[in-house]
């Protein structure tokens, strides 16, 4: 009953994607406003069928229907029911499923957004999205069906993957992970319908943008939560390896940041117009990409389920998307050009163009790593991989620029500038990067790249704060209450601002815990009986006994630990091994002590439990929740920026700047 | 199209096509510059996927290189150093035999017989240097499997994607 009616909804889906995908492609030509309504119902429709085919996935994993098969392959009456809802994107066919609920959410949500404006590129948007939910629909239908009936159901199932019942964070991690991946195809297909149509008005910038930022959040947020989950779960003490899954999740993360700045170029200057589209399509594509790696089981991981059938079609989607982005480019790009100019590098939009230089080369080096073992593989069936090492060399110097151009640009003004207003923009924030490199120094920090990361972050630290509170401090001096200040000017007029400079403050904490977490942690293994203790720097760690304990998904073996400082008590530790009936090997779930400074984190390597011994991996590792932290400042100020603001344009940032501008936009304004 | 360019359209179109050539061709130059590092730091930094088989065949370029090895451990070979935690045993496809050093606690589930993967680079001295070692990382759903039947090359595929964790 259940299979009955979801296949019967998926092949709606299909049905109606496809008609309402030609339908908008056509009203676009024809520019015709009957089709465009047409194509805007086709969208909700769509988005109905989804959100209802995975309702009624739910319904069947929640009654524990076993005559659906995806229900038989992940379900089981033992697990919690948490479990059980979560189930849905615990495998394959589920996550697909999944997937394109919340594609149909983000479609009908922009095309209501958007219904009685835009109109000239509105009946491509919708055509665009709705080929990418045909497709999704296709993989729902075919080769990643969760609605096949099973003709003999059993009386249970086997649960899900047990590493996704070991850790709350797996709830939540894929949901952000496809909200931000699923969601680059609203900007995408805006995108395309300003290619299509060889225009790309100032208007339109604003939905584009948007629709940028608010995956861009998710997704930013879903890298944190999969780092997060590593560290709490895998047992080796880091949260992030350049495992091809996490480049995956990396890649279009880097090319969106870039466009979200190339935007801003674009709109106070009427120039990248092209280069914004371009980042916009290639951000996309690597979401294909990233789906294909993870999904069709070439490499080995947390992510790639079972052997899966549905990598060709993802490789095929993948190479139609990119010959169609390439195609309309290339024929459309010129078109987009290019009303105003960029004056010099020693401005502000110079060093916008340094930054998306440098995410671009960011995003090379990731994307060279990951593909390189698959293409030798596929030419020579020659099994490698590409070390850690390599990403490090490369990365950490690109980090290192981006970090100093995150200071140094919001410090210069926009257009040309004199040698003394450079001289007066730049010459302070360098008390900043003075007190932090020396408090680096002071407290431990010898390694060359962390000195300079620290020196580089207080320089912006200082510019970012200075930036960040200018309306605030002008609009005070003007008379107004802290309170209007703060209401009106930070979060109503300046929105966009405060929160561009909340992300870029929490990416330099972010930038700073990376590079003192890597490489100021000590780790050491030590092989304890019960009653003795070891110790790491001021920390001591005492074994009180270990012990088994059985639950009804899992069977636990854990050892007690109480960690003190100079005698004084800090915590009480409890790592343990948790082994699920359906896998082999247990599961490490090593406890961490988070305090400001740093981590305790202890993870079992053994356990006997007659002898009552144990071997354990001890890690201190300074500042490492600062990145948990500072990335959800991150997500925050993603979602002041996302408050539309009355006021369009970011307030500029000096009184000097502001009256160049006006002079300069009044002059553009005559002379377009 | 601002006035001044109207007036004079020559000189300044030929500017603009120099900066634009200039720009263009520094471009480039960075680009070959960017493969070129690049390029260099994959090949500095490959991790091979062997057997023992495949490491008796590599030669000299075993020496140093990164090698992720896979085989079963020759039952009755697994020798604990005593006063630090590692172990040496003997890691086999059924086709060679390579003798491993490992430092560091092995894993709860490590026994004889069992299929492992170690990291880490085979030394002059005749034997496999590694700090790492895996029993498997396999997410499927399987009951466990000991002795006969280890596949070398399917074990190690199972730890391809788990990048130096562990260091």
């Amino acid at each position: 009953m259940n299979a009955t009616l979801g296949s019967f909804l998926i092949l709606g889906s299909l049905l109606v994607a496809t008609t309402g995908a030609m339908l908008g492609f056509f009203a676009g030509r024809k520019r015709s406003p009957e089709g465009l309504l047409w194509s805007q119902r086709f969208a909700y429709l769509y988005a109905s069928l989804m959100i209802a085919a995975t309702a009624v996935m739910e319904y069947a994993l929640l009654t524990h229907d076993f005559s659906v098969s995806y229900v038989a392959h992940v379900g089981s009456r033992a697990v919690p029911v948490w479990v059980t809802i979560v189930s849905l994107w615990s495998s394959l066919e589920g996550s697909i499923l999944f997937w394109g609920c919340i594609l149909g959410v983000y479609i009908a949500l922009a095309t209501f957004l958007n219904r009685n404006q835009h109109s000239e590129y509105m009946a491509y948007a919708i055509g665009v999205w709705l080929a990418c939910g045909a497709f999704f629909s296709f993989l729902i239908a075919g080769p990643a069906n969760p609605f096949v009936a099973v003709p003999n159901p059993l009386t249970d199932g086997p649960g899900p993957n047990p590493l996704l019942q070991n850790h709350v964070l797996m709830a939540i991690h894929p949901p952000f992970l496809y909200l931000g991946y699923v969601g680059m195809t609203i900007p995408f297909g805006f995108a395309s319908a300003a290619l299509l149509r060889g225009r790309l008005g100032h208007g339109f910038l604003r939905p584009l943008r948007s629709s940028l930022l608010l995956p861009w959040i998710f997704l930013t947020i879903a890298i944190m939560l999969g780092g997060w989950w590593a560290y709490e779960v895998l047992g080796w003490g880091g949260y992030w390896a350049w495992d091809p899954v996490e480049n995956a999740s990396l890649l279009p993360w880097l090319t969106a940041t870039a466009a979200l700045h190339s935007a801003i170029v674009m709109e106070r200057r009427g120039v990248l117009k092209g280069w914004t589209v371009t980042l916009v399509q290639a951000t996309f594509l690597l979401t294909i990409l990233g789906t294909f790696m993870t999904r069709s089981g070439v490499f080995n991981s947390v992510h790639s389920f079972t052997q899966s059938s549905i990598g060709p079609t993802i490789l095929v989607f993948l190479a139609l998307t990119l010959l169609g982005s390439v195609a309309l480019l290339a024929l459309r790009i010129d078109s987009l050009e290019s009303e105003g100019r960029i004056d010099g590098a020693a401005s502000r939009e110079g060093m916008f163009l340094v930054n998306n230089l440098l995410f671009v080369l960011f995003t090379f080096t990731v994307l060279i790593g990951t593909v390189f073992p698959l293409i030798v593989e596929a030419v020579r069936g020659k099994q490698m991989s590409v070390g850690r090492p390599y990403f490090d060399a490369m990365v950490v110097p690109i980090g290192a620029v981006l970090l100093f151009v995150l200071g140094v640009g919001p410090a210069l003004p926009w257009g040309r500038a004199g040698k003394e207003q450079i001289k007066r923009s730049l010459l302070p924030p360098l008390i900043g990067a003075a007190v932090l490199a020396i408090a680096g120094f002071l407290l431990g920090a010898r390694n060359p790249w962390t000195l300079v990361t620290l020196a580089f972050g207080g320089y912006a630290a200082q510019v970012t704060l200075g930036e960040m509170w200018l309306p605030l401090v002008q609009r005070m001096r003007r008379g107004d209450s802290f309170k209007t200040a703060l209401v009106d000017g930070q979060l109503r007029r300046g929105s966009r601002r405060f929160g561009s400079y909340l992300v870029h403050a929490g990416a330099v904490i972010v930038i700073i815990a990376i590079a003192v977490s890597s490489t100021m942690r000590s780790t050491q293994e030590i092989r304890l009986a019960k009653g003795q203790s070891g110790t790491m720097g001021p920390f001591t760690g005492t074994f009180t006994g270990a012990e088994e304990r059985t639950e009804p998904n899992r069977q636990s073996t854990m050892a007690h630990f109480t960690i003190t400082k100079n005698g004084r008590h800090v915590a009480d530790l409890a790592p343990r091994m948790n082994q699920y009936a359906a896998m082999r090997e247990p599961i490490g779930t090593p406890d961490v002590h988070s305090m400001i400074t740093g981590d305790i984190y202890l993870s079992l390597m053994n356990v006997d439990l007659q002898q009552q011994t144990v071997g354990v991996l001890v890690i201190w590792t300074p500042m490492v929740s600062w990145i948990w932290v500072a990335v959800i400042l991150m997500g925050f100020g993603g979602l002041v920026a996302l408050i539309p603001s009355r006021q369009f344009y970011a307030a500029p940032s000096s009184a000097e700047a502001a009256a160049l501008d006006i002079a300069k936009s009044g002059k553009a304004a005559v002379s377009s | 199209m601002t006035p001044t360019m109207e007036t004079q359209p020559s000189a300044s179109d030929i500017t603009r096509r120099n900066s634009r050539r200039f720009m263009l061709g520094a471009f480039l130059v960075a680009a070959i510059a960017f493969a070129i590092i690049a390029g260099s730091g994959i090949n500095k930094n490959l991790v091979y996927y062997w057997t023992p088989k495949d490491l008796r065949a590599a030669g000299d370029k075993a020496y140093g290189a990164t090698i992720r090895l896979g085989g079963q451990v020759v039952p009755g070979s697994v020798k604990p150093h005593g006063s630090t935690s590692g172990i040496d045993f003997d890691v086999t496809d059924k086709k060679s035999l390579v003798h491993v050093k490992t430092s560091g606690i092995p894993p709860q589930m490590f026994r004889e017989g069992i299929g492992v993967v170690v990291e880490g680079t085979m030394t002059r001295e005749g034997y496999f240097k590694s700090d790492r070692l895996m029993v498997s990382h396999n997410n499927e759903y399987r009951t466990p499997k000991d002795g006969q039947n280890v596949n070398a090359e399917e074990l190690i595929k199972s730890t391809k994607g788990l990048e130096d964790k562990g260091k």
